[in-house]
């Protein structure tokens, strides 16, 4: 079977940054592998190991810099890739789960897989909602918050659990094709070996462009408009302890035994 | 079309907390477009549920008695329908692992644009201004949005509404389309049980990702041991496997209470602040003096872990 990873590189931001309009500073970013597609993409290599899927293809919504957080996932052992990108998407300031959608769909809809592991949100905008999307727009079964999944997937069924709040996890058998949105801790996710790091240039990337998938601009005009960006006020009334290590560690311990939990 | 149409969320027989806090985010949004504000209350004993869900603000609750737990299918199809019945502008969700298993489906099946975990609304009659955090909570944003929509709300932003409703309740009549339903939901588990009981702990001492290497842990251990407390954790120490899934705290894992909890190394994200918000007092130890944590905390030490943690073990050992 054929596994289908969606892959986005975030946008990391120092603990000291500005905001210039609706962006954080550019010299304040940095990028990474969405830390939950790192999971997604570790599942779909280890069910490639365990002989039930015949391909790994990530793909991914970014312009040219993002191709080498593509190589991490290339690196890990996902076949190839597909990265898509358009002049009319350069600019927008926040993609919304609607244009991903459109944008996703359209490549699923081309490679056909028989399943899709998506992360369960992006680090940066947390939107947690374009796996489910997806699916409800191919007509794929879903799941969302997937923790555990059976690597048999026999009979066309994932049996899943997805993390429910407060430690409660829902057995859930899911029918194939379907998007599973994965949650960290569900496996670990493996380090590139160098190996793996050389083969991963030679890997394919295919590079599309909005007409090249059929999907026309007007689709994907986002709905949702960012208006305002900035630091939420502190509602902090701290007591800041300052000083050395040795006077602030002092303070603490003050405090545990005026508070009567610590010898 | 002015209405809200907000879905309550329960489990195992219990209304969840946020869905009397979406029935007060719901009404501030229904007075503000000038609507009706209609509760749909699926799946488990709708009737019980809906007495309860009868609170002040609400005009109209709709039950759809269907099976007993959540079924993403099933949602999807009774509130798309119940969308046709109500024609509303908003339809409200909370921002639960289950509102996240069915909103954006509903959104897409309506053709509707979905805005997630929202923690403040307002609406002029025409424009949504929805706000919502970005990068793990280091920013805020706001964002319009013209004409319908779907929204999923944070739990615990809003308060809970009160009081005795007199809405008019009444048995709606889905059509579930069984052949549609591709998942089956068979049981439940409760996780994380095992030696510790860390919300019975008085002091905890709790570490994040802070801590870099699992080696770094010995670290928080001799602390642990050296002040007679429990080790916690936020979600990464557990991920990583270097701590049980007992020692997490936060939305999936455990909500503790204790009367000292020392946090270090820990951003303070929204998951991890709803396990132990509820702490009598808060210490945070993190070089970020930004950090999310510092909003909650009572007492801050900003600085490297590495060299506050051996001075306060050195202080209770020496
Ligand atoms: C559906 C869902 C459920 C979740 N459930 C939970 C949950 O139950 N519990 C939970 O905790 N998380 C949960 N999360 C994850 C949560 O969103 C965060 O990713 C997680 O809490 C971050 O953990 P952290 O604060 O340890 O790490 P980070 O956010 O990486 O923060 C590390 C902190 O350490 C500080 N630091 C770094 N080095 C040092 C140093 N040397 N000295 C002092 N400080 C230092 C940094 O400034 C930073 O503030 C959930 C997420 C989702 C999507």
């Amino acid at each position: 079977m054929k596994i289908l990873v969606t892959v986005k590189e975030v946008a990391t931001v120092e603990d000291e940054f500005e905001i210039e309009g609706t962006e954080i500073a550019e010299q304040y970013l940095g990028a990474d592998l969405n830390e939950w597609d790192d999971y997604a993409i570790e599942e779909a290599v280890q069910l490639q190991e365990d002989g039930i899927a015949d391909e790994v293809v990530t793909v991914t919504i970014g312009p040219e810099e993002c191709e080498q957080t593509i190589r991490q996932a290339l690196a890990k052992g996902a076949d190839r890739a597909v990265r898509v990108w358009d002049d009319s998407l350069e600019g927008v300031d926040l993609l919304d789960v609607n244009a991903k959608t459109e944008i996703l769909s359209a490549v699923i809809e081309e490679e056909d897989p028989d399943l899709v592991l998506s992360g369960v949100q992006a680090g940066d905008d947390s939107f947690a909602a374009t796996g489910v999307s997806v699916a409800e727009n191919l007509g794929f079964q879903w799941g969302a918050v997937v923790n555990h999944l059976e690597h048999d997937l026999d009979d066309g069924i994932a049996s899943v659990r997805r993390e429910l709040e407060g430690g409660v996890e829902e057995l859930t058998d899911i029918e194939l094709p379907a998007v599973l949105t994965i949650q960290t801790g569900i496996n670990e996710p493996r380090y590139a070996s160098l190996r793996g790091i050389r083969q991963a240039q030679k890997k394919p990337m295919d590079v599309k462009a909005l007409a090249d998938i059929g999907v026309d601009e007007s689709t994907i005009e986002t709905e949702l408009e960012l208006t305002d960006m900035y630091e939420p006020e502190s509602e902090s009334d701290a007591t800041f302890w300052e000083g050395s290590p040795e006077e602030t560690a002092s303070e603490l311990g003050d405090l545990l035994r005026d508070k009567g939990v610590a010898q | 079309m002015t209405d809200v149409l907000a879905v309550a969320d329960h489990r195992r027989g219990e209304l969840r907390d946020v869905s009397y806090e979406l029935i007060t985010a719901g009404r501030q949004l229904a007075d503000e477009t000038g609507g009706d504000l209609h509760l749909a209350v699926i799946s488990g004993t709708v009737d019980d549920f809906a007495d309860k869900l009868n609170r002040d603000g609400v005009d109209a609750i709709h039950t759809v008695d269907h099976g007993e737990e959540f079924n993403h299918d099933v949602y999807t199809q009774a509130i798309t329908q119940l969308y046709d019945e109500v024609a509303p502008q908003y339809v409200l969700t909370p921002n639960s692992v289950n509102g996240l298993d069915y909103a954006p489906a509903v959104a897409n099946e309506l053709d509707l644009p979905v805005v997630t975990d929202t923690i403040d609304l307002d609406n002029d009659g025409e424009t949504l201004v929805a706000t919502r955090e970005m990068y793990g909570g280091k920013v805020e944003t706001t964002n319009r949005l013209e004409g319908d929509a779907v929204v999923t709300i944070r739990g615990a932003e809003w308060p809970a509404a009160e009081g005795t409703g007199d809405a008019a309740i009444e048995a709606f009549d889905a059509e579930i389309d069984e052949d549609a339903i591709g998942s089956t939901v068979n049981g439940f588990e409760e996780v994380g049980g095992g030696d510790v009981d860390i919300s019975e702990a008085e002091l905890l001492v709790s570490i994040g990702r802070g801590i870099e290497e699992e080696e770094n842990l010995d670290l928080i251990r001799d602390l642990a041991d050296a002040l007679g407390a429990t080790l916690s954790s936020s979600r990464p120490i557990v991920d990583n496997g270097w701590l049980p899934k007992n020692r997490q705290v936060g939305q999936s894992g455990k909500v503790v209470t204790p009367d000292v909890y020392i946090a270090i190394g820990i951003s303070g994200a929204v998951q991890h602040v709803a396990g132990m918000k509820g702490s009598d007092t808060i210490v945070a130890i993190n070089t970020d003096p930004n950090a999310p944590i510092m909003d909650i905390a009572d007492y801050a030490i900003v600085d490297d872990l590495f060299d506050v943690v051996p001075e306060l073990i050195e202080e209770f050992e020496g």
